[in-house]
């Protein structure tokens, strides 16, 4: 693998740490711990439901509630990778989804379709993450610092648009089209699975990808390698705007509305898939498989407490659990393998 | 050396015990005080209670991140439980609607007979709602309404206009009609309906016996934006003759920054009606003289109607045949004469 990397005219210079998915044994060792703790999960799930586990419905549930994180823990997983942190995510979503089912961008689409509101909220979310994006690169704000305010303000407007209502969408065409299920899988878990495939291309077989290693890893070396650091790292933050503009048009169609408590908590979600996936959280080292099996293992762990009628806030220190292990797991693997 | 170490070791290890021992004790401390609302809920004492078909019933709500919501879910369960016939599944109450809707349709694969579901916003689990009605399912909706009739069977709800009426009404009867009265005000959440409603049903009340509100100030129902909320009313007002606040967790909040400001010119008078505030009214020896309930037993009557209408019964002191398909439940005023009927239906906050 690290053959192409050499073939790239962009990276005389060899990355640092320019492992990914492509770091051989290293992130095979490292998947097939997060398969085995998956179908541990989905063992427990069946030995403890049965048919209502192993069933294509909860199959299916799974997914879609696996969808709207699972997107944008795809875009946070590019972040991570090019040593970033994105704590905006869910007010981005939130926001996006108000400006999108406003009656103004409502007025649009009963005009010229329901489009509009898709565009809406993608350019929304890509533009908050272009703001986070430029605050970071050029305005030298930390990461950490420039998403929090953007955390608090992008919430904030979108309270202030939405006036703390719930705006319901009128366009039938438009919960119609996402609430469809071609060959019977719902539109949002075909959404996911194409974010997926394409996130793992971008990162995996393009040159944008192998710079969001070399930035991640060692900015100075990329930037003496001829990457553009700082125009990189802005498209990043875009790139995970637009993921969450992706995801805000999963949860309208969810909803059937937008509103300004959309997307609470989901940072924390997206991070925690994208950590115990395999990504750095110092960057440099990222996989969109992990991040995916990361996603499908939280989900998962969800619809078994469910199925379970375990009602109590157990599971959230399950979760917390989890990641912990997870860590030290992965410590582990990198200090025997290194 | 070698015994001081010991010694320390040893020391170190006593102390270890006694906080290990501290935390284990606290830990369970609480998860005693569970069975409280058991009290809250019985069963009809009629021909309905005869065991009939099995019914599975899933019912969801938001986090218990406040007095009130954490009553709304053990009053559920405590109810369930009081039937052989019911099976309860209870899913993890969150404020995630993506993660809410997904247990409702986890409820829908399990085909379950009915769904109770206290939704954490009621436009966004409509289409979910609307999915199970559609699978066969009986919907019942409780306190936050959903926006299309076609969702649920039935939709129970607290009367939030009811309650403002209630405390706009013990103002003027207490005042006895005497005009120039200062009424203050502290709402929840301001943009929501609910609160808008309750100020509405207030200002109504008030306006027939001539007062009205001469300052009014929102807080978010916790314990601190109350306390900030009060500070600033209390500021502002030098001298008040009633204070109505929408909420009793907000409450405690409100109490301590009427303690820390030495007032106690006025009369107090409640919300949603907690344990600690009939406590109070009933001593007798704070501002706080009444309270009005906005009942945290509507899950609870939720799972019994869900239980009627799936075993087809009717309710029995109705002429009805079939269950209404929507009730909306009284604002009563607590004060020092009734609290002892209703202290046994409060939520501790």
């Amino acid at each position: 693998m690290s053959a192409s990397l050499q073939n790239d005219p962009s990276l005389t210079v060899p990355a640092p740490t320019g492992r990914g998915d492509r770091g051989g044994n290293l992130s095979i060792a490292r998947n097939l711990g997060l398969i085995i703790a998956l179908v541990i999960l989905c063992v427990v799930g069946i030995i403890t439901a049965g048919d209502r586990f192993a069933s294509t419905d909860n199959l299916l549930t799974i997914l879609r509630l696996a969808a709207v994180v699972g997107v944008v823990s795809i875009g946070m997983t590019f972040v991570i990778t090019g040593g970033g942190i994105d704590l905006s995510v869910g007010a981005i979503l939130a926001l996006a989804s108000v400006w999108a089912t406003t009656t103004g961008t409502q007025d649009m689409a009963d005009s010229i379709g329901w489009i509009a509101m898709v565009f809406s909220a993608l350019l929304v979310g890509t533009c908050a993450g272009l703001i986070n994006g430029i605050l970071i690169a050029y305005g030298k704000v930390v990461p950490f610092i420039a998403t929090l305010a953007m955390l608090a303000s992008a919430r904030g407007l979108a309270e202030v648009i939405a006036d703390r209502k719930t705006q319901i969408i009128r366009n039938q065409g438009f919960t119609d089209f996402f609430g469809s299920e071609p060959l019977g899988i719902p539109f949002i878990v075909i959404i996911f699975a194409a974010v997926t495939v394409a996130g793992w291309f971008l990162l995996n077989r393009t040159t944008f990808g192998r710079r969001t290693f070399a930035v991640g890893g060692n900015p100075e070396a990329a930037r003496l390698a001829g990457i553009k650091v700082q125009r990189h790292t802005v498209y990043l933050y875009a790139l995970l705007g637009l993921t969450c503009g992706i995801a805000a048009v999963m949860l309208m169609s969810r909803t059937t509305t937008g509103s300004s408590t959309h997307g609470t908590g989901l940072e924390l979600q997206a991070i925690a898939a994208v950590v115990i996936g395999g990504t750095l959280l110092s960057g440099g080292r990222g996989t969109v498989i992990g991040t995916l099996l990361g996603v499908l293992i939280f989900t998962t762990l969800t619809n078994v407490f469910t199925l379970n009628n375990l009602s109590t806030s157990t599971q959230a220190v399950a979760n917390g659990v989890i990641i912990v292990i997870a860590v030290l797991l992965q410590q582990r693997i990198a200090d025997r393998k290194t | 050396m070698s015994t001081f170490l010991h010694r320390r070791r040893r020391g170190l290890a006593i102390v270890g015990a006694f906080a290990a021992a501290t935390l284990v004790l606290g830990a369970c401390g609480n998860s005693s005080d569970g069975g409280d609302s058991d009290s809250n809920v019985s069963k009809s004492n009629t021909d309905n209670d005869k065991a009939g078909k099995k019914v599975v019933i899933g019912f969801s709500a938001p986090a218990a991140d406040h007095g009130w919501m954490g009553a709304i879910t053990k009053a559920a369960v405590a109810q369930a439980k009081q039937y052989d016939d019911i099976t309860l599944k209870v899913a993890e109450g969150t404020n995630d609607v993506n993660l809410q809707i997904s247990q409702v349709e986890t409820f829908i694969n399990d085909k379950v007979d009915a769904i109770v579901l206290l939704p954490f916003d009621g436009a966004a689990m409509t289409s979910v709602a609307r999915k199970a009605m559609d699978a066969g399912i009986v919907v019942i909706n409780v306190d936050r309404e959903f926006d299309s009739p076609f969702a649920a069977r039935t939709t129970v709800l607290g009367d939030n206009y009811g309650m403002g009426v209630s405390a706009g009404t013990f103002v003027c009867d207490d005042a006895k009609g005497a005009k120039g009265k200062v009424v203050a005000e502290i709402a929840g959440i301001d943009s929501l309906p609910l609160t808008q409603d309750r100020s509405q049903g207030f200002a109504d009340a008030l306006k027939k016996c001539g007062l009205k509100v001469n300052n009014r100030v929102a807080a978010e129902f916790t314990v601190e934006s109350g306390e900030k909320a009060a500070s600033n009313l209390l500021q502002a007002a030098p001298k008040i003759d009633y204070l109505w606040n929408h909420d009793d967790d907000q409450g405690v909040g409100v109490l301590a920054a009427i303690k820390n400001a030495n007032r106690d010119e006025f009369t107090m008078i409640g919300g949603a009606g907690s344990a600690n505030v009939m406590r109070d009214i009933k001593a007798d020896n704070t501002v706080l003289k009444a309270t009005v309930i906005y009942p945290s037993t509507q899950a609870a009557d939720g799972i019994k109607l869900a239980r009627l209408l799936v075993q087809g019964k009717s309710m029995s002191d109705l002429s009805e045949i079939e269950v209404p398909r929507q009730l909306k439940l009284s604002a009563p005023v607590v004060t020092k004469d009734n609290v002892d009927t209703y202290i046994k239906s409060a939520f501790e906050s």
